[in-house]
């Protein structure tokens, strides 16, 4: 099935879709495994699984630390690759790997996109790449038919989401504020009016993330968006609570 | 050479190297800041401007120097200095700054913000904002504000807040990536002023640009003190690369051999230096925002890197200089702790002069190849900055026993 039928499928069964987040080896594979099997329950659509880098500065402060211990840990591009195989056999949700460009830069485009498709991803964010320099994956991604996920923000002008949303397929990411991952997202007429201006620009689902952590956001993005992207605020539940914290977090957010 | 006219390739391109990885978000940010420092670079008045300015605040023109005893001392080649450490501030580090704050005052911005390593970049950063009345913020890793402790005091004392940062390796590497975080909330009213000729397009070129003052001066100072000829070699050291990209403009299109001089540290192997070229460890990759030569494992992680001089220890090396490298049109050697410390003695007891330990790696590959030239060769040496600010560093990097025995003392004063 296409990721566009997909969508659709799930859609159906209810809105908005949702995405989660979590960094490939922090704290463990392990705590991973049971941070997937509490979103599986909760029945998230989409997982992003982040590669850690050493260099993370589009991100904040928690996933920051994440990338760092990871990394410091001995994690490997190998071993996330490895993890994505078993999650993509275990669970129903699709899979997306979420990096930094250098991370798919130095193992080579070829590599990545059959690594990738191997370990049965459905696409990947690249928040570091913008589309000038990304022709050459894009066109990789397409023959192995799988789906670059484009960033769309707030500073962007009409005719730069015009181009954005021309490079776009199944779904987009729309950055709901400036700033890095983490911090919270007022969701009010600004973000209306940007969600507005990327509904225009592109026909694909959009996705909306930076700051979602409360039922109202989730009830927001019903409205207005696709897909509900859920990142630091799920890492915070699961630091605080374990398994029941990220439990009962999923539940305070109606899924 | 015009390596900025990118009529064979693509904007911001040198070779293979540099571009812009940015996230989205800053995409009008940076257009923006390209339009307008393109429209700066076109006008004649504003070049106009910034000479003046760096006449009157900085000192410049900065002279060159000949070193008559060092030149005999080794016997060979006629040895002379670039003296940016004459500069306001101590390095050439103010030239970039200035002219980023008059481009900072065009885009109508209130705010800068500023990585440093060593200290010098932030020093400069925070004495150009309270120049020109801008709020000031300086991101420095933890391990540099400990080892630096008397560049932060300036920095404060000038009404900058200095950040230290946390993340990573607590260096240079790491207050950029904090500098991008603070800029991607804040770029309506805030320019990241970039302190060398890495990172996204146009920061290498607007970098450079600033800094080719220094080569400007430096060939025409050294025609008008040789009977009007050209050095043979010039040295500079490597870090990002700013001053080496500043001297090294000014002969491009000359028959002169250029010398790049990196941080050996400890000398080969992982982890060990921060030399991208000079030794074989670094490969191409993408990070902070560019392509170039990276200090990384085979998963694209960056590598810890070591240096007595802290403004030389940055994991990649300017885009431009990766392709020039490529190109064979400038060397790049690598100078070990252990030799700056040797040449740092040498200079300051033959010549009086106090070069940083960052341009003291210039000096020492300059002093090793000077006895196999001849006398009537002619070398030119780029000191970026001087070495009595970094007066704690050095005493450490010279091992010196009065010293220690000084801040000891001092300390006990503060106790008791």
């Amino acid at each position: 099935m296409s990721l566009k039928d997909y969508i659709a499928e799930r859609k159906a069964i209810r809105t908005p879709l949702v995405m989660t987040h979590v960094v490939c080896g922090y704290p463990s594979f392990e705590d991973n495994m049971k941070e997937l099997e509490i979103m599986n329950a909760h029945g998230v659509d989409f997982v992003e699984l982040q590669f850690p880098f050493s260099e993370p500065s589009a991100d904040g402060p928690l996933f920051v630390k994440a990338n760092q211990e990871s990394v410091d840990s001995g994690t490997t591009v190998a071993q996330c690759f490895d993890f994505m195989a078993e999650v993509t056999k275990r669970f129903d949700f699709k899979v997306l790997m979420m990096g930094y460009y250098n991370t798919c830069f130095k193992m080579g485009h070829d590599n990545f996109i059959k690594r990738l498709k191997e370990a049965g991803g459905c696409g990947y964010i690249l928040p570091d790449l913008p589309i000038e320099e990304a022709d050459e994956l894009h066109a990789l991604s397409k023959q192995a038919d799988l789906t670059p996920v484009i960033l769309m923000t707030p500073t962007n002008t009409d005719a730069r989401l015009a181009q954005l949303g021309a490079a776009s397929q199944d779904l987009v990411y729309c950055v709901a504020r400036k700033g890095v991952t983490g911090s919270k997202t007022e969701m009010n007429q600004e973000v209306i009016t940007f969600l507005e201006r990327c509904r225009q620009a592109t026909d694909v689902a959009l996705g909306v993330g930076f700051g979602v952590s409360a039922k109202e956001d989730i009830d927001f993005i019903a409205e207005y968006g696709d897909i509900a992207i859920i990142g630091t605020a799920a890492l915070k539940a699961w630091e605080v609570g374990r398994e029941e914290g990220l439990h009962r977090f999923f539940e305070s957010l109606g899924l | 050479m015009d390596l900025f006219d990118f009529k064979d390739g693509r904007e911001g391109y040198y070779g293979q190297f540099g571009g812009s990885f940015l996230p989205e978000i800053l995409t009008a940010t940076v257009e923006e800041l390209k339009a307008c420092f393109h429209e700066c670079k076109k006008d004649p008045s504003f070049w106009a401007e910034y000479e003046q300015l760096m006449h009157q605040y900085s000192g410049r023109p900065t002279p060159v120097t000949y070193l008559p005893n060092l030149s005999k001392q080794l016997g060979g080649a006629q040895i002379y200095v670039k003296r940016e450490d004459l500069n306001h501030t101590g390095s050439h580090k103010i030239n970039n700054v200035m002219g980023q704050g008059l481009i900072c005052q065009r885009l109508g911005k209130k705010r800068v913000i500023a990585e440093t390593g060593a200290g010098q970049h932030g020093f400069a950063t925070a004495t150009m904002a309270a120049k020109f009345g801008f709020d000031c913020k300086i991101y420095m890793g933890e391990v540099d504000v400990k080892r630096q402790r008397p560049n932060v005091f300036w920095m404060e004392n000038l009404g900058a807040e200095v950040v230290a940062v946390q993340d990573g390796q607590r260096t240079l590497k790491d207050a950029i990536n904090e500098c991008m975080r603070d800029w991607v909330s804040n770029m309506a009213d805030t320019h990241y002023v970039l302190g060398t000729a890495c990172g996204p397009h146009p920061f290498p070129e607007m970098v450079s640009y600033f800094q080719s003052i220094i080569g400007m001066e430096a060939n025409r100072q050294i025609k008008e003190l040789t009977g009007g000829r050209l050095p043979d070699k010039v040295f500079a050291c490597v870090g990002g690369g700013s001053n080496a990209m500043g001297i090294f403009q000014g002969f491009f299109d000359d028959d002169v051999e250029l010398i790049g001089c990196e941080a050996g540290g400890l000398g080969p192997g992982l982890g060990k230096h921060a030399a991208r070229l000079a030794y074989s460890d670094a490969s191409v990759g993408v990070a902070q925002g560019f392509k170039t030569f990276f200090l990384q494992n085979d998963d694209g992680n960056m590598l810890e890197t070591q240096s007595v001089a802290a403004g030389l220890d940055y994991i990649g090396i300017n885009p431009i200089f990766a392709y020039l490298w490529e190109q064979g049109r400038v060397r790049f050697e690598a100078a070990t702790n252990e030799e700056v410390r040797e040449t740092l003695k040498l200079v300051m007891k033959t010549e009086g002069l106090i070069p940083a330990l960052e341009s003291t790696h210039a000096f020492a590959k300059a002093v090793e190849e000077a006895p196999k030239m001849g006398k009537d060769e002619i070398i030119l040496i780029n000191q970026s900055g001087r070495g009595d600010k970094d007066i704690f560093t050095v005493a450490d990097a010279l091992d010196d026993a009065h010293w220690r025995e000084f801040i000891k003392e001092k300390a006990a004063q503060y106790e008791s």
